[in-house]
């Protein structure tokens, strides 16, 4: 789960990492009645959307006085960003955070992440800061100095300030620095974070070390023990048929495609818009129902396929293994039934139970086309659609 | 011969009173598996009655702690099927009581936890399948977890897989063909796990009654590359492989907590290519996973000995 800047940078304060003073501000008067309060000479306007380089899409705006916040305000404030990371339809911007400026002498780039490969949580940092790290690891992975914490003690101070040393943190800075980054790692594993990128981290002209941006990204298999967290969810950041298959338990991913799926199983569910995109169509999703998806549930998915206005067909994909192919057909015999289904619908049904779900399938009066394969299936829709 | 377990492995049951736990405990008996009893804090003392297909009613004791169920069964394995909360300490529990083996199926565990349960497991003696995976199963033998067991056939051919419904798939393309299977291992969709390709990869060379594997991956990581260096330098039997999620957008989790591209990394086309210079033979679609392995075992000579 994301959140955005200012929320990420209130959860760090309470750790003790140093971040800007700033306000959140939902219209244009808060922003200006924010910046007055914060009584600094330079406030800084920034667009709060769940995506990376704002700045470049001119979502970040110094500003010098009161008139400067009101007008950049007034820019930012409902402006879609189009960002690398927000696809080409962009996002709408609806919060902003004025921040108090600050006398920037040096960036830097520090972050926490989850490895894979030893299963630890790794500390990174870059003297590179300001730039993507990604960018960092293509063009000089020299500079991506890493430590490896070990879960049994956690970050040790001395592994953070051979970082600090290692990216030239300025000698006198780094205690702060180190202090920094054990703050950080104690606010991470406190609450389940996935990521937690400070990029840039700041060196100031008053000696301050500091969290210029910050970007936590949480763990959502822990979310059920961080109820302060679920509160920061954003729900205008996510998709709307996201948010309507997650109160189901259905694991949807929407796409740009036509050619709505419904499958059991992730790594299935994946492969299955493979092979439609390999017979030349476009899936319009990613959906899993799981392992023991009820008629109510199968209902609720095809609601949410058919909410996508450019599904022009459906391709359900099953492999039965505790999920019954029967049961499988029961839910989508009522759920064509009960939304009047009106355009194709392809069923490949596999597994336990397959014929009677197969003699459901024929026996309902439906228009539906049958499958043998999973590429049978996919030709079949595809052909369908076009 | 097969790889993890075989017919005289004795299993216990972690959760074994909850709907899951019971249900799959029930599924397992069913198989033939050696079910010995379960783990239930606060129901030890307790037994658990199973009313199998075939008429036979078995009775398996409940044990409040893990320690207690392997000392009274002599149990060596144990499946997990535990909340995801309390899921990591039942794993941590099942390592301390020294068993073989723990296969846990649980998804949703979080990440952090499961950090914390592979620094407690260096150097002990237990190996970890999964979490988030459907289990193990060797063929006409024993079934841990919770994959169908009557599309298995016995046989020679191991399959490995970050994916249940994508092993279910190869495994059914397999038994179709007239082709068995070893063993198959669901190693799970989460980023930090019990083992890795390359642990399975290897029991499977070393076990003479395998003679060729399908691994299948997705995106996130790199474990299939570093895999496929593997096979290359070491594997003497023929793999042949598929890669999940080829369309599946950067940055997004792909219902598995483990498959997303984040920062350009652990994308289908980049596995697909280090797979292939690897020689590991990829099949194109999900639906081509069986006839890929064909078409490599007849090149070989293999097919005749491969079936069953």
């Amino acid at each position: 789960m994301n959140i955005h800047e200012y929320q990420g940078k209130e959860v760090l304060r309470q750790y003790g990492v140093s971040v800007p003073r700033g306000k959140v501000a939902f219209t244009v008067d808060e922003a200006v009645k924010a910046a007055e309060e914060l009584g600094t000479g330079v406030a800084v306007v920034k667009a709060q959307i769940h995506a990376g380089g704002r700045g470049k899409a001119g979502g970040v705006k110094v500003a010098k006085n009161l008139d400067e916040v009101r007008q950049y305000a007034t820019d930012i404030l409902g402006k879609v960003l189009v960002t690398h990371q927000t696809g080409p339809e962009g996002k709408e911007v609806k919060r902003l955070l004025i921040e108090e400026g600050c006398d920037i002498k040096k960036e830097y780039y520090v972050g926490l992440v989850v490895d894979r490969g030893t299963g630890r949580v790794v500390l990174m940092a870059s003297e590179e800061g300001g730039t993507e790290i990604e960018e960092v690891a293509a063009h000089s992975p020299e500079k991506i100095i890493k430590e490896v914490v070990d879960p049994a003690i956690g970050l040790q101070t001395f592994q953070a300030r051979r970082i600090a040393y290692a990216i030239n943190i300025p000698n006198e800075l780094v205690n702060k620095a180190a202090k920094f980054m054990l703050s950080l790692y104690q606010a991470f594993v406190d609450k389940d974070c996935s990521i937690a990128e400070i990029n840039p981290l700041v060196v100031t002209g008053g000696g301050d070390v500091m969290a210029l941006d910050a970007k936590l990204n949480f763990d959502s298999n822990a979310l059920f023990r961080h109820k302060d967290i679920v509160e920061l969810r954003d729900l205008d950041e996510e998709d709307e048929k996201e948010i309507q298959a997650s109160k189901y338990d259905l694991s949807y991913i929407a796409l740009d495609g036509n050619i709505g799926c419904m499958v059991n199983g992730a790594g299935l569910a994946m492969a299955t818009m493979d092979i439609i995109k390999y017979f030349g169509g476009e899936p319009a999703n990613f959906l899993d129902v799981g392992g023991g998806a009820t008629k109510e549930k199968v209902t609720e998915a095809f609601k949410i396929i058919l909410s996508d206005a450019n599904v022009k067909g459906i391709f359900v994909n099953i492999f039965g293994g505790i999920m019954k192919c029967d049961i499988i057909a029961e839910g989508v015999v009522a759920a064509a039934r009960e939304l009047g289904l009106d355009k194709p619908l392809v069923v490949r049904l596999e597994g336990t139970n397959v014929k009677l779900g197969k003699e459901i399938l024929n026996n309902s009066g439906l228009n539906i086309v049958a499958a043998d394969s999973m590429s049978d299936g996919a030709q079949k829709i595809v052909a369908l659609v076009k | 011969m097969s790889i993890l377990i075989d017919k005289n492995t004795k299993v216990i049951t972690q959760g074994i009173t909850g709907a899951t736990g019971a249900f799959h405990a029930k599924g397992a008996l069913e198989y033939g598996t050696q079910m010995v009893g379960g783990v239930t804090p606060g129901k030890g003392g307790q037994t658990i009655d199973f009313d199998l297909e075939n008429g036979t009613k078995v009775t398996l004791p409940i044990f409040n702690t893990v320690r207690e169920a392997v000392a009274k069964t002599g149990a060596t394995a144990s499946v997990i099927y535990v909340a995801p909360p309390f899921a990591a300490d039942s794993i941590i529990e099942a390592v301390d009581a020294e068993l073989d083996l723990v296969i846990c199926i649980t998804e949703g565990i979080p990440v952090l936890d499961m950090v914390k349960v592979k620094r407690y497991m260096e150097g002990k003696k237990t190996r970890l399948i999964g979490p988030n995976c459907p289990g193990v199963i060797t063929p006409e033998e024993i079934k841990i977890g919770i994959m169908p067991g009557y599309i298995h056939k016995k046989g020679h051919v191991g399959v490995v897989s970050r994916s249940g419904t994508l092993t279910y798939e190869a495994v059914h393309q397999l038994t179709t063909r007239g082709i068995g299977q070893s063993s198959a291992v669901g190693i799970g969709g989460d980023p930090v796990k019990g083992s890795e390709f390359i642990d399975i990869l290897n029991l499977f060379n070393e076990d003479p009654d395998t003679y060729a594997v399908i691994m299948i991956g997705e995106i996130g990581g790199t474990a299939e590359e570093e895999a496929a260096e593997w096979v290359k330098a070491n594997m003497t039997k023929p793999v042949v492989g598929f890669i999940g999620g080829a369309t599946a957008p950067a940055g997004k989790r792909m219902g598995h907590a483990g498959a997303i591209i984040s920062g350009g990394k652990g994308t289908a086309a980049e596995k697909i290519k280090v797979l292939e210079a690897c020689g590991i033979r990829v099949a194109p679609t999900p639906s081509d996973m069986g006839a890929t392995l064909v078409s490599v075992l007849e090149e070989r000579g293999m097919l005749e000995k491969c079936k069953s």
